[in-house]
């Protein structure tokens, strides 16, 4: 590693680790296509280091698109392009000076339905992305592994059961499950398209609580349609909107308690007050 | 809290990502050398399957690439003699015979398919677990057996050979393979919408008919369209039962002449020109078997395009 890790004061006087340099994540003018049908189109905006940054609006207005665009997952899909610039500190994502599989190891991802890996133990789970990376030695598995479900919220309930299937677990655990199998891997980014939509509301609750705490550990970017939980989790919120011609564009981008209380267009005020979408 | 974290040593989860980033980037090499390595071996696999398909076409085309012109393609065989060895005609009969021959036998096997796959997508009983069973004990069936079926049961009790029993015996050797991919369609498609269906209060026919079939129709449309080009270069099962005609014959209860078993005829004869015919015919069987495969293709791709 090249950079120096940065220490940043937060305003609650946490002393939070990162990696990266100011901002976590800069994106300039993204769009993204499917097959020249434009889906996102022209967003800009930064994520702070050791924050929780929300996308929310309504279907159809681009979060999942754009938070997908951030680890290159659009790669996998054939006809889509994604322009403008993407930065994980200073390494441009789509450039080519670090391999995809390595970017990836380094901004994870939570789905909106759990995925754990069906064949797999829980332990198996939480270290397959260590294992993929060629991590091998029990003792850094080990370790990791506990310190990621502990960070999860998961370890005391699967302690003492590490090698029975991840089916076993209820459907909030199965998502904890998959917030530590990307904690495991060390990220210095994680997304969360709608981790809680498929949850119960106590689940929805715990994984709530989990993002605010993690937020030293990692940093967080999660799409939800769920106004209040980017209220309540998030520092900066960035609201997006379905232009005419159905592609999305970032209608605006501040901290969460501005846009809350006192967003700059009218059309974010619409929304939040639950006027249309 | 910031002075007591001051004065901890090196925080843990800072250590292990860096220890986390420089392996991987350690061995991001030769993670990325393994898998090239298997993207090798996946396309020396690819090589292997391909090549002798090349090499068929290749010989086909070599061999029979000049008979094919529109003469050949449109007039009805002319026998060679000995001083007019090159005279050959056409084999617009065996086109017309080998069409209306699958056409029959599709009209035939694609709704008994279809409805066999429909049920078998739908039931898991032990009806439903022995049908499946013989569908797939069908479709490995010598084709010849359904040859021999088609003329015991067909031929003899109509007293003449018939395009009519050559569909019979084709239709069920495509009705399989048409169930099992109507089947796997069909199973395809989400649980979730059949039960979207029947909370409507539709009946379970209903739903399969205007909400499962259809989502299914790509994939069915597919292997339909996959078994009738196994069907059509298929000489076997016409071997003893379609007979044969030198004219353009419409009608499936006449004997006929089809595209495979001209091949099997010419290629047995006496004359080059019969042979080079029998080359002829072979490239076309596979120019009809690759417009149908990429039909299917289109037809699968279209379909799907016009959904979303």
């Amino acid at each position: 590693m090249s950079q120096e890790p940065t220490t940043t004061q937060t305003g609650s006087g946490i002393e939070a680790v990162a990696l990266l340099p100011e901002p976590a994540m800069r994106l300039r003018d993204v769009s993204v296509a499917f097959s020249g049908r434009m889906a996102v189109r022209n967003v800009t905006f930064d994520v702070a280091a050791n924050k929780v940054t929300s996308m929310i609006g309504p279907s159809g207005s681009g979060k999942t698109t754009l938070l997908r665009s951030l680890n290159r997952l659009h790669d996998l899909t054939k006809g889509a392009v994604v322009k403008g610039e993407i930065q994980l500190g200073d390494i441009d994502v789509y450039g080519n000076e670090l391999p995809t599989t390595l970017l990836r190891s380094r901004i994870g991802m939570v789905f909106q339905r759990p995925n754990p890996f069906p064949t797999m133990s829980i332990y198996d789970n939480v270290v397959s992305g260590l294992r993929f990376n060629g991590i091998k030695k029990k003792s850094i598995l080990d370790e990791a592994a506990e310190s990621a479900l502990i960070s999860a919220a998961l370890w005391d309930s699967v302690k003492d059961r590490m090698k029975a299937h991840a089916s076993t677990l209820s459907g909030g655990e199965q998502q904890r499950l998959c917030i530590a199998r990307a904690l495991a891997v060390e990220p210095e980014v994680l997304l969360m398209d709608e981790p809680t939509s498929s949850l119960d509301p106590v689940s929805t609750q715990r994984i709530e609580e989990l993002m605010v705490e993690l937020k030293n550990r990692v940093t967080i970017i999660i799409v939800t349609h769920n106004m209040q939980q980017a209220a309540r989790v998030s520092d900066d919120c960035a609201f997006l909107l379905m232009a005419e011609d159905r592609a999305g564009e970032l209608i605006e981008f501040a901290p969460t308690t501005k846009i809350f209380n006192n967003p700059s267009d009218s059309r974010t005020l619409d929304y939040i007050q639950g006027r249309f979408g | 809290m910031t002075d007591v974290l001051a004065q901890l040593p090196p925080d843990p989860l800072l250590e292990r990502r860096r220890l986390v980033q420089s392996i991987a980037t350690k061995t991001q090499r030769r993670r990325a050398v393994r898998s090239s390595l298997f993207i090798g071996l996946l396309s020396a696999c690819l090589a292997m399957a391909i090549v002798p398909l090349f090499f068929v076409i290749y010989a086909l085309i070599v061999r029979g690439g000049h008979v094919l012109t529109w003469v050949f393609i449109t007039k009805v065989p002319v026998q060679p003699t000995l001083f007019e060895q090159d005279q050959i005609g056409g084999i617009g009969n065996a086109i017309l015979g080998s069409l209306v021959v699958d056409l029959v036998a599709a009209l035939i096997a694609v709704p008994l398919g279809v409805i066999l796959g429909l049920y078998l997508s739908e039931t898991e009983t032990r009806w439903a677990n022995g049908l499946r069973r013989a569908a797939e004990i069908m479709t490995g069936l010598p084709s010849i057996l359904l040859g021999i079926f088609a003329y015991i049961y067909i031929v003899t009790t109509m007293q003449s050979f018939s395009g009519f029993a050559a569909s019979i015996a084709l239709a069920m050797l495509m009705t399989p393979v048409i169930t099992k991919a109507a089947e796997t369609a069909l199973r395809s498609v989400p649980r979730t919408l059949t039960e979207a269906g029947l909370a409507l209060g539709a009946r379970q026919s209903k739903v399969s008919l205007r909400v499962v079939l259809p989502v299914a129709t790509p994939g069915i449309i597919t292997g339909v369209l996959l078994a009738l080009a196994r069907a059509i270069g298929e000489t076997a099962p016409l071997l003893f039962v379609i007979g044969a005609s030198i004219n353009y014959e419409w009608n499936p209860f006449h004997q006929m002449a089809a595209l495979p078993m001209m091949t099997f005829t010419y290629s047995s004869a006496a004359y080059d020109s019969q042979h080079a015919a029998a080359w002829g015919i072979g490239l076309m069987l596979v120019i009809i078997v690759l417009v149908l495969n990429a039909s299917a293709r289109l037809i699968a791709a279209f379909m799907r395009r016009e959904r979303h």
